[in-house]
């Protein structure tokens, strides 16, 4: 497997620029000449077939939803990075950078990451420019907030909306050019697997989800944005519909997956409350800004308050364990996820979590009431209370709220080079569903960042680079008609009818449950050696069960929600095992990625940067038989590995 | 919780469709609406029947997907509330809770509750943006815009699209949405450049996929999982009106 970065020659601040020029160009007479194929339509997929179909190419552009404005890019509340320094705090596109490797715990590309930071500011102009409503202070200009991991305001938001805010940008963008007919909108299609000819990928084979028909779709590259796979472990924070299938069927022809254990549980999701639960719902990281994190120091008193018997309000300051202030000082209650995810839990294993359940933690926000008045506090959060409130039936603004970790963000994903090109060429990958940016771990804000500089800056570039080394001759050569289109379509139909034909007895969703199960207590928040073996097999047997005993109701030619879940549970499980397999490989603790035999002796992460500074990627090599991992050295040349602090 | 659950099965967009009627026993009051769906669903699943399909996604009230009628009332009983987001809790033991797709002439059943809503997006695609080239925007702040407009086109842009005021309205009118989304862009400084062609090519669009007309009746309003105002409805007649008479002495389209 060719892990070749292409991270350009020179400076790092210089890279992106002279990468640019030295760029392949397509004239724009010959643009319209090539097809482009787009799955996904959030922001990194939205914002890439509206800037490609801009350009002049022809987009196809495929989305699982009945509208592309639906995509999950829209749940994402609280704000987007940029280096703007509007607020003169010392912010800068160096100091972005170095936050963001910083705050993935070193495991990132510099190169990528710098180019982020770098194309962060346009992302805002691009943002204004579309029409979305930033806040505003009174004089007219950008208002800022601060962010987990960030000791600077460098976070612009839309109320607590701002994911739906960018994504509608990017739709808008994106229905100009509908509209306009360069590109053509699949909605309710579902791609299930890629179409490789001569080594390159030239077309997907996709699903009507509401005839069911199979068709196939040529073109001159494909683009990839469909998101994480966070529901591997059944409860997220993710939309219901995200799934792994296109990365794992990509993965499946020859696409590296990387750092797959890389997984971000995000510290403020409101409690689990029993086994009907479908998903967590997270309240947004800008809380931490003025709710104080807290668990009662003494454990009768978290029982009291878990059995209904103690009001919280009640607690006196010197019982109460603000533990994120306590133990990190300087960052307090804005430290990084993962950090913030691993105390809570510490909290509530030393039995002093509330919520009836004992696994949750108060996000207090009686002092900021107290400070800046109940108004002030609704208008920077009052969504979001209403939202607590709709699901827990308490009001925040008079008992704290409970929050827990859940998982939220995948950090790993298909392995990219600087082009955000896979090991398949012609095959781009952008957003959530590669793994470059952002590590071991993810920093507030910066989910929509990288989508939209995806989607905007890069893959109009790297992708019409890569049209143009094919050459115009190469344009749309390559039809539907080509044999190898016939065998991946005769795939995807014999697998549809194998899920239809097992006629067992349990349900796609008690599959999914179940994995979930597995995942989540081997491995999820901790890690170790034994619970990851042991999570591996009982993959393994799960997945036989699974192919032996499925119930699928309904038929293959008409709208069938339980097919569509059974084809990604499919998908989940082996997904859900290389996950496992990576997670155990990786002997060191980093972000996401906690191994209970690698902690220092206060408890936390440590990191083996001699022996595991690379990114892991791994190959397919046949159903049933171990993949084979292949490494990319991580070299940092601008930043020195250090201990990461947040003290 | 123990309840009965009348809920509307279409097979298809020809099928005449029916009520059918499930019990459902031990739902728990935490859960949400979706939630006691997934239940029935495998209820159904285990008795060899098929689930009743239903549009969800991101189950946390903004990506707009659900779209269910429940009891007679878009989205449900709870005021500014999406279906995924309505809980148990606001039911009671032994009710009977009926549920129906959006009902509306541009809104063809697909399936069960499953409707087709592709209108919404041909009526963004005919204007609902600014024309602005990904790459080349000036800096953010080179244009200050008052807070109080900002404010409100923040208001107007909450707008998730779900349809539940076309399913409200006895007109099966989208003046909501629409109103909503010219409100927003034609507010801010950057969308002032397209605003009366904008106005002019989402309204015609809007009548020719069969949207019925606004007669002021205000269930749109009261529908609205985002509490969006009439305001809107209002400040899209007047920019309607406006575009009209300029284009009848010069065409801006």
């Amino acid at each position: 497997m060719n892990l070749d970065s292409k991270i350009p020659e020179g400076p790092l601040a210089q890279k992106w620029t002279s990468h640019k020029f030295n760029m392949k160009l397509v004239n724009p007479a010959n643009r319209r000449k090539y097809n482009v194929i787009v799955v996904g339509s959030g922001l990194a997929g939205g914002a890439a077939a509206a800037s490609l179909a801009e350009q002049g190419y022809n987009v196809s552009c495929f989305c699982y939803q009945d509208s592309p404005r639906r995509a999950h890019s829209i749940a994402a509340q609280g704000g987007i990075n940029a280096s703007k320094n509007y607020q003169n705090d010392g912010d800068s596109v160096h100091r972005l950078f170095y936050d963001t490797v910083k705050g993935g715990d070193y495991r990132a590309r510099e190169a990528n990451v710098y180019r982020l930071a770098e194309v962060s500011s346009d992302i805002i102009d691009q943002c204004v420019a579309n029409g979305v409503p930033f806040a505003r202070e009174y004089g007219g200009y950008l208002a800022n907030r601060s962010f987990g991991g960030a000791q600077v305001s460098r976070t612009f938001y839309a109320r607590g909306q701002t994911g739906q805010q960018l994504l509608l940008g990017a739709y808008s963008a994106l229905s100009k050019q509908i509209g306009l007919g360069k590109v053509k909108m699949y909605n309710r299609h579902e791609m299930l697997d890629v179409v490789k000819v001569d080594g390159h990928a030239k077309g997907v084979i996709v699903r009507n989800m509401v005839t069911g028909e199979i068709s196939r779709h040529a073109g001159d590259a494909v683009v990839l944005a469909t998101g994480g796979y966070g529901n591997v472990f059944f409860l997220s924070t993710n939309a219901q519909g995200c799934n792994v299938t296109a990365a794992h069927r990509a993965y499946r022809r020859g696409a590296g997956m990387a750092n797959p254990c890389y997984t971000q549980i995000h510290p403020t999701c409101i409690p689990v409350h029993g086994d009907q639960q479908s998903k967590l719902t997270l309240m947004s990281e800008s809380l931490r800004n003025d709710g104080r994190v807290w668990a009662p120091k003494d454990k009768e008193t978290a029982k009291k308050i878990r059995e209904g018997k103690l009001d919280p309000n009640a607690v006196p300051d010197e019982e109460r364990d603000y533990y994120l202030e306590r133990k990190y000082p300087s960052f307090g209650n804005l430290a990084p996820r993962d950090i913030s995810s691993r105390a809570a839990k510490e909290a509530c294993d030393d039995g002093r979590g509330v919520a009836t359940t004992g696994l949750g933690v108060f996000l207090d926000f009686r002092d900021a009431i107290k400070r800046d008045g109940q108004k002030a506090i609704e208008e920077r959060y009052g969504n979001l209370f209403e939202m607590y409130q709709c699901i827990t039936g308490d009001n925040p603004y008079e008992t704290p709220m409970m929050i827990f970790p859940a998982v939220h963000y995948t950090m790993g994903g298909l392995w990219v080079d600087y082009n955000l090109q896979s090991t398949i060429p012609g095959m781009f990958v952008g957003g959530e569903a590669n793994f470059s940016d952002h590590g071991a771990n993810r920093l507030g804000a910066s989910a929509l960042m990288q989508g939209l500089a995806d989607g905007y800056f890069v893959l109009p570039y790297t992708v019409g680079n890569y049209l143009g080394e094919q050459g115009v001759a190469a344009a749309g050569k390559v039809t539907t008609d080509h044999p190898a289109f016939a065998e991946v379509e005769a795939d995807v139909k014999s697998r549809i009818d194998k899920l239809m034909s097992i006629g067992g007895t349990e349900s796609p969703r008690s599959f999914h449950k179940r994995l979930g199960n597995i995942m989540w207590e081997k491995c999820g928040m901790s890690r170790t050696k034994e619970s990851l073996t042991e999570a591996i097999e009982e993959i393994q047997a799960l997945r036989k069960e699974f192919w032996s005993n499925l119930k699928v109701v309904g038929d293959a030619d008409s709208l069938n929600p339980e097919l569509e879940r059974a084809g990604r549970v499919a998908d989940f499980m082996e997904f859900g095992e290389i996950l496992c397999r990576d997670a155990l490989m990786r002997e060191e603790s980093c972000g996401g990625h906690f191994r209970a035999e690698h902690q220092t002796d206060d408890g936390e992460a440590k990191r083996d940067d001699d022996n595991f500074a690379f990114v892991g990627v791994w190959e397919y090599k046949g159903d049933d038989v171990a993949p084979a991992l292949h490494k990319e050295p991580l070299v940092y040349e601008n930043i020195k590995l250090a201990t990461r602090s947040y003290k | 919780m123990n309840l009965t659950i009348r809920v509307w099965r279409q097979k298809n967009r020809l099928d005449v469709g029916k009520f059918a009627e499930y019990k459902l026993a031990d739902i728990s009051e935490d859960s949400s609406f979706l939630e006691m769906l997934d239940i029935l669903s495998e209820q159904l699943v285990a008795d060899g029947h098929e689930p009743v399909a239903f549009d969800h996604d991101c189950r946390e009230g903004i990506c707009g997907m659900c779209s269910m009628t429940i009891n007679g009332i878009p989205h449900g009983p709870e005021s500014g509330t999406t279906a995924c987001q309505l809980h148990m809790r606001h039911f009671h033991d032994g009710q009977t809770i009926t549920i129906e797709p959006w009902r509306a002439k541009p809104f063809p059943v697909i399936k069960d509750l499953v409707v087709d809503r592709t209108p919404l997006d041909k009526i963004i695609q005919a204007g609902g943006f600014i024309t602005a080239r990904a790459g080349s925007a000036v800096d953010a702040n080179a244009m200050p815009i008052a807070k109080g407009i900002a404010d409100y086109a923040m208001d107007a842009a909450a707008c998730i699209g779900c349809g539940a005021c076309v399913a409200a309205c006895p007109n099966a009118s989208a003046m909501l949405f629409t109103g909503a989304k010219v409100a927003h862009m034609n507010s801010l400084p950057q969308g002032k450049a397209e605003k009366d062609r904008r106005t002019l090519a989402m309204v015609s669009t809007m009548d020719g996929e069969g949207f019925g007309g606004c007669t002021n009746i205000g269930e749109c309003e009261a529908a609205c999982p985002k509490s969006i105002s009439l305001d809107m409805i209002a400040q899209l007649n007047r920019d309607y009106a406006t575009a009209q008479f300029k284009n009848f002495f010069k065409p801006v389209a």
